[in-house]
């Protein structure tokens, strides 16, 4: 433990503002990817364990579309789509008919869905890591605020991935369409009684959950390492978020998000080495004072 | 009187007669089993992938060579992903179930101890083609008869990059240091002999932190602004592959190769120059494998060669792998079989010509079972090939002396 340096961080305007940008980054792209793990969650009673290949299937998409194209929009764009249409084939060819099965029946189908994707990218990119690099129209020095060092590639990362949070948010508080997914999640019998093609929605949702894990692929892919199983570690830490912030809460998936992009940053000053147990623990304590999660219905 | 002709020998006769003369007498040679336990997926992929490609291209020529008296070798290639439980079983599978008689193990260091583990009890002869943390040969509870090195050593690495960096920080005035490893065997052992030889060769460097990112950790972030909030003057790292590709990319963003020194012993490898997209000027770095250190004709051949079959370039692990195959053929010709204690007999304080040894030589040392005399040297990277320049050979004779009393201060001799 070096808690004597941790209290010198977050007394000193430079190390604040460094650590908390990177605990912003970190935390918001571990939203996007556990957003739709929550979402899917939620709505399709679904533990989806294959979530982290589409998050990797992004992330192979966009390096594609930046090897034709050299346009990170571009690449950003393929790798939410192509992610999200992946998700769409899966849904209706292979998950739709587990939708409520044993859990077991569940991670069965999706270890295969896994394997499938893993040996899928090895064939066709190679088995090697594969690397972007953060194109040259956004690499530029860092920003320099009250002496702390802000990249400006993570300023734009953060810039989108909250756009992206705003528009999840606003597309499920506010429009119609998050209208029917709230009501499919609480009483899909009554939200097809009414007439609404609860098929189309659950299809809708599969995809748009998907398509949340190849942005935050897409997004992280000049930064990070592209290869195939990319999505094992990120999904590990999905779970813990969706655990902290309530199975199928949005608003707790993103407050857990940030607690753990701040534990990890901040905690890689006070407790180095214990950065990867200190989320474990704070999962524990939730589940122990708040089972349900911090956004969770009680009962649920 | 009767005359009987036994039926071999008239089938032999007729094939004589008929111009079929090896008819019946050749049969195809039983091949000899060579299992290689190795990463084929994932970041360090390429890891396994380099070594079988380098251990083909020499099983090839041993094979086109006549092999071992007619026998040819067979590689037995298996990716345990990584996963230490997963090479140790699959070292087991290899000899039980797929006759393997020797390993080349091409396991990193945490697959490589459990195979280590799996061979002292089976007693089948190993060479470890990749481990190259220090304590597999040099602690003597590790050394068995049948287990040796074909790798570079950490120990000799770090007395090298500590004498070259403790040049440079002098020259420099770079006291303040951080680290920054992976957290396995490897990132903390040879990170502790680097810092220990450089503070020998300059005694007023200060070590003020370090961060220890877990092996295959996706994101660096968190390492990277512990580095920045330690305003070191220069940052040592083993961190190695695509690990450091990812290292450097994000450490590039947040600058902090503008204000601290770099010295990466492992960035001197094609495989991860070319990953980075914006290789930072003036990286220290040791070599790895360079197609022009030594710089040699064979070395260079070898080189042309590895690019003309797949398209790529060697890596560190593709030499060693090579030496690696050179050594067991050589053992096994010189053995006349494959005799486990036979062949491990001729192997220790075996010395043969290559174009990887820094005098044109490589030796098995017989004391600890490991290679020395390879080619070790420390440059600055440059952003286009040959991608690191100045290359400084280090001296055999100091890390010699320097490394015998490493092993008499822990008490391994």
């Amino acid at each position: 433990m070096e808690l004597t340096e941790l209290a010198e961080c977050v007394t000193s305007l430079s190390c604040l503002v460094t650590q908390s940008a990177a605990g912003l980054t970190i935390g918001m792209l571990l939203f996007l990817v556990a957003s739709g793990l929550t979402l899917i969650f939620g709505v399709l009673g679904l533990v989806n364990f294959a979530h982290g290949s589409f998050y990797m299937m992004g992330a192979y998409f966009a390096l594609a579309a930046y090897g034709v194209t050299e346009s990170f929009a571009v690449a950003v764009l393929a790798g939410i789509v192509g992610a999200a249409l992946l998700g769409l084939v899966f849904e209706r060819f292979l998950l739709s008919r587990i939708y409520g099965q044993d859990v077991l029946m569940q991670l069965l189908v999706c270890y295969g869905i896994i394997l499938i994707l893993d040996d899928a990218v090895k064939i066709i990119w190679g088995a090697d890591f594969r690397s972007m690099g953060v194109p040259d129209s956004l690499r530029h020095p860092p920003f320099i605020i009250a002496g702390g060092v802000v990249p400006y590639f993570y300023a734009i990362l953060f810039a989108i991935t909250a756009v992206i949070a705003a528009v999840l948010a606003f597309g499920m508080g506010r429009t119609r369409f998050g209208r029917i997914v709230r009501a499919a999640a609480i009483n899909p019998g009554m939200v097809g009684a009414l007439g609404i093609n609860t098929t189309l929605v659950y299809a809708s949702v599969f995809a748009i959950g998907a398509g949340l894990a190849g942005a935050a692929g897409a997004l992280s892919a000049p930064i990070r390492s592209v290869v195939a199983g990319a999505g094992v570690s990120i999904l590990i830490e999905s779970f813990i978020v969706t655990v902290i912030g309530g199975m199928g809460s949005i608003g707790g998936a993103l407050a857990a998000s940030l607690i753990l992009g701040f534990t990890r940053s901040f905690g890689s000053i006070g407790f180095p080495l214990f950065v990867e147990g200190a989320m474990f623990i704070i999962m524990a304590l939730v589940l122990i004072l708040r089972p349900s999660g911090l956004g969770g219905r009680r009962g649920s | 009187m009767s005359f009987t002709l036994p039926r071999r020998a008239a089938l032999a006769g007729a094939a004589a007669i008929t111009g079929f003369p090896r008819l019946g007498f050749t049969q195809p040679r039983q091949p000899i089993k060579v299992g290689v336990p190795t990463i084929l997926s994932g970041r360090v992929a390429q890891l396994g992938i380099s070594s079988r490609n380098a251990m083909q291209i020499e099983v090839d020529r041993f094979n086109a060579e006549g092999g071992l008296d007619g026998r040819p070798i067979e590689l037995v290639v298996r990716d345990s992903r990584g996963t230490p439980a997963e090479a140790a079983r699959l070292a087991r599978e290899m000899i039980s179930s797929e006759g393997c008689e020797f390993l080349l193990d091409a396991e990193a260091s945490s697959g490589g101890f459990a195979v280590h583990e799996v061979v002292r009890e089976t007693g089948t002869l190993t060479l470890h083609v990749n481990s190259e943390t220090s304590s597999l040969t040099a602690d003597p509870r590790q050394r068995f008869w049948n287990a040796f090195r074909v790798a570079r050593q950490g120990i000799h690495d770090s007395i090298a990059g500590g004498d070259y960096a403790s040049k440079v920080a002098r020259a420099r005035n770079l006291r303040r240091w951080m680290t920054v490893a992976p957290d396995y065997a490897y990132g903390r052992d040879t990170t502790a002999e680097f810092v220990e030889y450089l503070k020998h060769f300059h005694s007023e460097v200060q070590v003020v932190g370090d961060t220890w990112p877990r092996l295959f950790q996706p994101d660096y972030t968190e390492n990277i602004t512990r580095l920045s909030q330690g305003r070191p003057q220069a940052i040592y790292s083993c961190l190695w592959a695509g690990d450091l590709v990812t290292f450097v990319e994000q450490a590039s963003l947040f600058g902090l190769f503008a204000n601290s020194a770099f010295f990466a012993v492992n960035m001197a490898d094609y495989t991860t120059l070319q990953q980075i997209r914006n290789l930072p000027r003036g990286v220290h770095s040791g070599n790895r494998y360079l197609k022009n250190f030594p710089n040699v004709p064979g070395n260079l051949d070898f080189a042309t060669e590895y690019n003309r079959r797949f398209n790529t370039f060697p890596t560190n692990w593709s030499w060693q792998s090579a030496t690696a195959v050179r050594l067991l053929g050589k053992a096994m010709r010189d053995a006349g079989g494959t005799t486990p204690r036979a062949v491990a007999a001729k192997l220790a304080g075996m010395r043969i010509a290559s174009p990887f040894g820094a005098d044109g030589h490589v030796t098995m040392r017989a004391e600890d079972q490991t290679l020395v005399g390879y080619a070790i040297g420390w440059g600055v990277t440059i952003p286009a090939d040959p991608f690191v320049e100045n290359m400084q050979p280090s001296n055999w004779a100091d890390i010699f002396r320097l490394e015998a009393e490493w092993k008499r201060n822990k008490g391994w001799n």
